[in-house]
């Protein structure tokens, strides 16, 4: 039998490898994608993202005990940081999930993210659908820390959930672009710390300004989705009635606010569902998806037609000013 | 690579240290932390799909420990993984160790440079 037909039977080895096989990008990894694929679409994904020490992993932790005492297999897919400078890794996010380890309805995989800028690592979402194919859900998906920029995860996960811990800067920081623009759910961790109530009136505040929720999608979608997606999924998105993100306060450590924070999830799978926003978040993950593939595959042809010294020649032009970069991109793509 | 601490002891001192250096040496090291048992460490390792598992006991239970984990990486069908242990572990102690599977013992005053490079020429990647 084959890696996939295993994997397909529930053999954690052969799931295990397969994640592998398409961490390290070989070839047999498009394959493998190309037969799980059919599996996939059918698990709930949840992203959890917010700054170093916020509680990410504490909260997934929690929120993975509590789908599995509703009898859910859960799948969790934790990424950290790849050093630039050696290439190396800690993946620290176990540490926080030491209890889950041994349950069979529990897997966890942890991935570096190799040198990728978005919060994910490249091949996040396909190892996401090696656990979809293979019956987990839901799938939690917890990103690196993140600052304020790194929004990929608002494109893979049905549902994010944005950790802040208390005395994260004054209310300015609050109405800033990014990170907290893509919360579905808001989370201000640490209850228990003298700085909470202040965090959450803060974002409390920006929640009542409101957000730009419905615009979100088509901002953050490219070319090839305008291209792509017809004029009627576009207006039925600014169609749909915005979601107000909900914000819950937990002490993931101890547990507390996590039955409300399953809660709030489960209030946004609803919304999603009863509008025609899941529908749209799925179309705007798989467009974007197809792009980054055909973007890559161009340039890996186009590279594989360039020899290295015409390239390295046309590089040291630019260098010298000679040339200028746009003009050498085009007189390379010809 | 999976860096782990089986057993009671609370100290990873030394475990922080070498995962930072095997970070430092360009691995990807992934750490479960304190007082896991030897089914943990052997779960952890299949899911993560581990081509290293390095263990560290200051306990004084190696010869209990090391040897269960080897069995259950065995059974596990990860044969090929490599197995190494660090910490206190009494020189007599470590032909037992290696007869059970574990596959080098790094001692006290052991260059982490020296565990690279055993890791780097042991593994095919």
């Amino acid at each position: 039998m084959d890696l996939v037909t295993t994997a397909l039977a529930g053999n954690r080895r052969a799931i295990a490898r397969l994640m592998t096989l398409i961490e390290n990008g070989q070839e047999a990894a498009r394959n493998a994608i190309a037969q799980l694929y059919p599996y996939t679409g059918r698990a709930y994904l949840i992203g959890v993202t917010g700054s170093p020490g916020a509680g990410k992993s504490t909260l997934v932790s929690q929120l993975a005990r509590a789908y599995r005492s509703a009898e859910r297999r859960v799948g969790i897919v934790a990424v950290d940081p790849t050093s630039p400078f050696s290439g190396g890794a800690i993946l620290g996010d176990r540490v926080r999930m030491r209890d889950l380890f041994t349950d069979p309805s529990v897997f966890v995989r942890s991935m570096a993210s190799r040198g990728n800028l978005g919060g994910l690592a490249r091949a996040t979402a396909d190892v996401v659908k090696v656990l979809d194919a293979t019956g987990f859900d839901p799938i939690l998906i917890e990103t690196v820390g993140t600052g304020q920029a790194e929004l990929d995860i608002a494109q893979l996960a049905h549902t994010v959930v944005v950790v802040v811990a208390p005395g994260m800067g004054d209310d300015i920081q609050a109405i800033k672009a990014g990170i907290l623009e893509i919360a579905d759910v808001l989370v201000v961790n640490k209850s228990d710390c003298t700085d909470a109530e202040r965090t959450a009136a803060a974002l409390e505040m920006m929640l009542e300004l409101g957000s730009g929720h419905g615009a979100r999608r088509s901002a953050l979608s490219s070319d090839f989705m305008r291209v792509a997606a017809d004029d009627a999924s576009q207006s039925a998105a600014a169609a749909t009635d915005h979601w107000h993100p909900l914000l819950v306060k937990t002490c993931a450590l101890v547990g507390e606010g996590i039955a409300e924070l399953v809660e709030a999830i489960a209030h946004h799978r609803q919304y999603l569902e009863t509008t025609q926003e899941l529908g749209l978040r799925d179309l705007t993950r798989l467009v974007n998806e197809l792009e980054r593939i055909v973007r890559d595959d161009l340039m890996k042809a186009l590279l594989n037609g360039i020899d290295q010294v015409s390239l390295s020649d046309l590089v040291a032009r630019v260098v010298a000013r000679e040339i200028d970069p746009q003009t050498a991109a085009r007189q390379l793509i010809g | 690579m999976l860096v782990a601490k089986p057993g009671l002891d609370g100290h990873d001192r030394g475990a922080k240290v070498v995962a930072r250096a095997l970070r430092d040496a360009g691995m990807e090291v992934i750490y479960t932390g304190l007082r896991q048992t030897p089914e943990m460490i052997a779960e952890a390792a299949l899911q993560e799909d581990v081509n290293v598992v390095g263990l560290s006991v200051l306990s004084g239970a190696h010869l209990a420990l090391l040897p269960r984990i080897a069995e259950l990486l065995r059974q596990n069908g990860m044969d090929d993984v490599l197995l190494i242990a660090g910490g206190i572990i009494p020189d007599e102690d470590v032909p037992q160790l290696k007869q059970a599977g574990v596959h080098a013992v790094f001692g006290p005053g052991a260059s982490t440079q020296a565990i690279a490079d055993f890791i780097r020429s042991h593994v095919r990647i």
